[in-house]
């Protein structure tokens, strides 16, 4: 019998627009092997929709918490439907950018210094007092991000300290909690780790140039606005060490099959994590494709291959 | 490898469209399609108040054995005769008719008005020319406008509409700039995103200081015949055989998926809006103008439009009612007699498009102000449309928006920041860049 594979993409997240387009370019990938896929939004019709067309595993190309915080894993747990991807309890951890950064330092992991903060603690103690507290701490130039959520939505760099509270107004109208980190001025790159069944292995690293010096949500989904070097232009002994922190970072998290962790090279050499995505962008210039590219693979193949893995895990 | 962009025509692209990137404001807008999101963003008509069993027994009937050779078919560049006759017919009900020189002859059928706009633009722009718009103006002819490489400068608005001293400051703006501004873009009658309409003294005001400035005058009106209160408002072409080219659209009075408007024009102009017309769609649809006109011939069209405008009074009010029960001190907003828009100005230092998250999160959609100018001011304001929701959804999202507003300025007190500042009187957005509302707004299919 042919493998059905549901791929759920949508949400009702800052991110549906990506994860439809990431969805499409999953469903297309996955026929292009002879893969019998559809795609479904998560909502009101999937539970039904998951009882009567049964699939043998789901793809999650939800982007943002859908896909991201664990829920919707621990709902298929509860249908007994296999996916591919982490499992409920890792993706939770991931998704909560603050946590992820603890437990990847608690695993000796370099990740730029951070204090997570909800927009509750800027009102009882003081906004004023607070900011300046974390610039004599953190230094300048800082970076100001969701704790939770991708595309670079409501992120900022901030280089002087005049525009952190503008910064923390446009992230707090995103997520409840702000994530303030030194910002690593360097070389980003994004390293995508799958897991065929030998071991979680690193793609090749990706290196991003955005035009413009930002790798915000234009330069991230407008073909013509980054330059994508893939593999990177490291010296052998840096890449190697991005590649190793990449797989370190995906086994202290505990994932599972296929992730995508961000990096940076500092302009003093050093490697840093960013941060790890479990449910990587799939578009037409979404990290993930460019290194499965880079590494002579296919896309289609290679989600078969996972999709397998995660039919046997049952 | 080396690099790549991931798009290998960067260096073959037009001047015009660089600057046409991602936007996160519209990647926002990308769930106000789901049914938990109460959304007084797009402006869609509520068309399920048509006939629809009467409406689809006749878009069978006219593509079946009798009409399909011909409704199927290529027909003229001008659109078609029977259609045209009835355009003249609905144009009368706002005081454009024989008399005014209103002839069928003079009419080119366009696929909505928003080719009727590109039309206009292709015949009249040439790159750097200036158009005058109200501000804020109708995204949809603002990205015609850039599309033509022309300056857009705003004139503001008040209560009344179009501000005429405004306009005449706007002119000489202009002038002492060495340009000429080429026509003035105006949808003068139940504006969109104003919600306000040009005061019956005013409008003479307007047109003579168009006439005396030489100013071409494009009057938009799609809303004309959506008024709640007595007679539609006389349009501003029932006043000037000359100087007015006047467009007008099925959009809002039947349906928008049918695609198909009309231009008003002088015999002259309008030998170059067919030939123009023609180079760009060879032709309008036989089959939707045949369907309009069947609509039109056979079915009690000025019952539905009867019937469209207590729907969207009743709509109206519940937004009013809502404002007023729930918005926090500081924000004011228009009283609009007809047409879809209400135009809300935020308490201060709030901007409309930093706070567009917040508002998605609480599952409700707006349009931010920045998407009607064309240099992306306006973050003070923001759209509401209350067209398509039912009073009880309006009331719902206007509660929801009101919380968006309780946290964001409860945010600004905090941090102690604020938007910026209101926008200057007259602004001017040169040419040559991809204008910032296009980005900032849903897109504008849904107008």
């Amino acid at each position: 019998m042919d493998t059905h594979v549901l791929i759920l993409a949508g949400g009702l997240s800052y991110e549906r627009e990506v994860s439809l387009r990431s969805g499409r370019r999953v469903l297309d990938a996955l026929r292009a092997v002879g893969v019998d896929a559809a795609l479904s939004d998560a909502d009101v019709t999937l539970l039904p929709r998951l009882a009567s067309e049964r699939p043998d595993a789901v793809i999650i190309a939800l982007h943002g918490a859908p896909g991201e915080d664990g829920s919707l894993r621990g709902v298929l747990d509860l249908c007994g439907v296999p996916y591919v991807g982490c499992d409920a309890r890792a993706s939770r951890l991931a998704w909560d950018k603050p946590s992820a950064k603890a437990v990847l330092r608690e695993s000796g992991i370099p990740t730029p210094d951070w204090v997570a903060l909800p927009h509750d603690r800027f009102s009882e103690l003081g906004a004023v007092a607070v900011l300046d507290r974390i610039v004599d701490r953190l230094g300048l130039p800082l970076m100001v991000k969701p704790a939770q959520g991708g595309s670079g939505l409501g992120a900022a760099v901030v280089r002087d300290a005049a525009e952190l509270p503008a910064a923390m107004v446009g992230c707090f109208a995103y997520n409840q909690t702000a994530l303030v980190e030194q910002y690593v001025p360097g070389v980003d790159i994004a390293v995508s780790v799958v897991d065929t069944g030998e071991g979680p292995t690193p793609l090749p690293a990706v290196e991003i140039v955005p035009q413009n010096g930002v790798y915000d949500y234009a330069a991230r989904y407008t073909a013509g606005l980054t330059t994508w070097h893939a593999p990177a232009r490291l010296e052998p002994k840096v890449a190697a060490t991005v590649a190793d922190l990449a797989v370190a970072a995906h086994s202290a998290l505990g994932l599972r099959d296929l992730s995508r962790v961000d990096l940076v090279v500092g302009h003093d050499g050093e490697v840093r994590v960013l941060g790890v995505n479990v449910a990587p962008g799939m578009t037409e210039t979404s990290l993930l494709p460019l290194a499965v590219g880079a590494a002579g693979l296919d896309l289609g193949k290679l989600l078969a291959t996972l999709v397998s893995h995660a039919i046997e895990r049952g | 490898m080396t690099g790549t962009t991931l798009d290998d025509y960067t260096d073959r692209y037009a001047q015009r469209v660089r600057g046409m990137t991602a936007s996160e404001i519209r990647a926002l807008f990308s769930v106000t399609s789901r049914p938990e999101v109460v959304s007084l963003a797009g402006g869609a008509p509520f068309v399920s108040a048509l006939p629809l069993d009467a409406v689809g027994e006749m878009l069978g009937r006219i593509g079946g054995p009798e009409h399909g050779a011909t409704t199927l078919q290529y027909s003229g560049g001008q659109g078609d005769i029977a259609l045209r006759e009835r355009i003249c017919e609905v144009m009368s009900l706002s005081g454009i008719d024989a008399t005014g020189g209103a002839s069928p002859d003079d009419v080119v059928v366009t696929v909505g008005a928003q080719q009727a706009l590109d039309l206009v633009s292709r015949v009249f722009l040439d790159p750097g020319d200036v158009v005058l718009a109200e501000g804020p103006s109708y995204v949809g002819a603002l990205g015609v406008f850039q599309a033509a490489q022309a300056d857009v400068v705003h004139v503001p608005m008040d209560e009344e509409g179009l501000i005429p001293a405004a306009l005449a400051e706007a002119l000489v703006t202009v002038a002492k700039a060495g340009k000429r501004a080429k026509f003035l873009y105006t949808v003068p009658t139940y504006h969109n995103p104003g919600g306000v309409t040009l005061s019956e003294d005013r409008r003479e005001e307007i047109l003579e200081i168009a006439e005396r400035a030489g100013l071409l005058v494009i009057e938009d009106d799609p809303y004309g015949l959506l008024g709640f209160d007595g007679e539609p408002v006389p349009a501003l072409r029932s006043r000037r055989r000359d100087g007015v080219l006047y467009l007008g659209t099925f959009s809002k009075t039947f349906a928008p998926g049918m695609r198909v408007g009309w231009i008003l024009a002088p015999h002259a102009v309008r030998e170059k809006l067919v030939i123009a017309s023609e180079a760009q769609i060879l032709c309008p649809s036989m089959f939707a103008q045949t369907a309009i006109s069947t609509y039109f011939a056979t079915m009690p069209w000025l019952e539905q439009i009867k019937s469209f405008r207590e729907i969207y009074r009743e709509r109206r009010d519940a937004l009013l009612t809502a404002l007023t029960d729930m918005m926090p001190p500081g924000t004011r907003w228009t009283q609009p007699k007809g047409g879809f828009y209400v135009w809300l100005t935020l308490p201060e230092g709030l901007h409309s498009k930093e706070m567009l998250p917040r508002a998605i999160a609480a599952r409700v959609a707006y349009v931010p102000g920045t998407g009607f100018y064309a240099d992306g001011s306006g973050g003070s304001h923001l759209r509401l449309s209350y067209c398509f929701p039912t009073p009880e959804r309006i009331r719902e999202g206007v509660r929801r928006l009101a919380g968006v507003l309780g946290e964001e300025m409860k945010m600004r007190e905090v941090f102690g920041t604020a938007a910026p500042g209101t926008r200057p009187a007259v602004s001017w957005t040169p040419a040559g860049t991809y204008n910032a509302a296009a980005a900032n707004h849903p897109a504008p299919g849904l107008e």
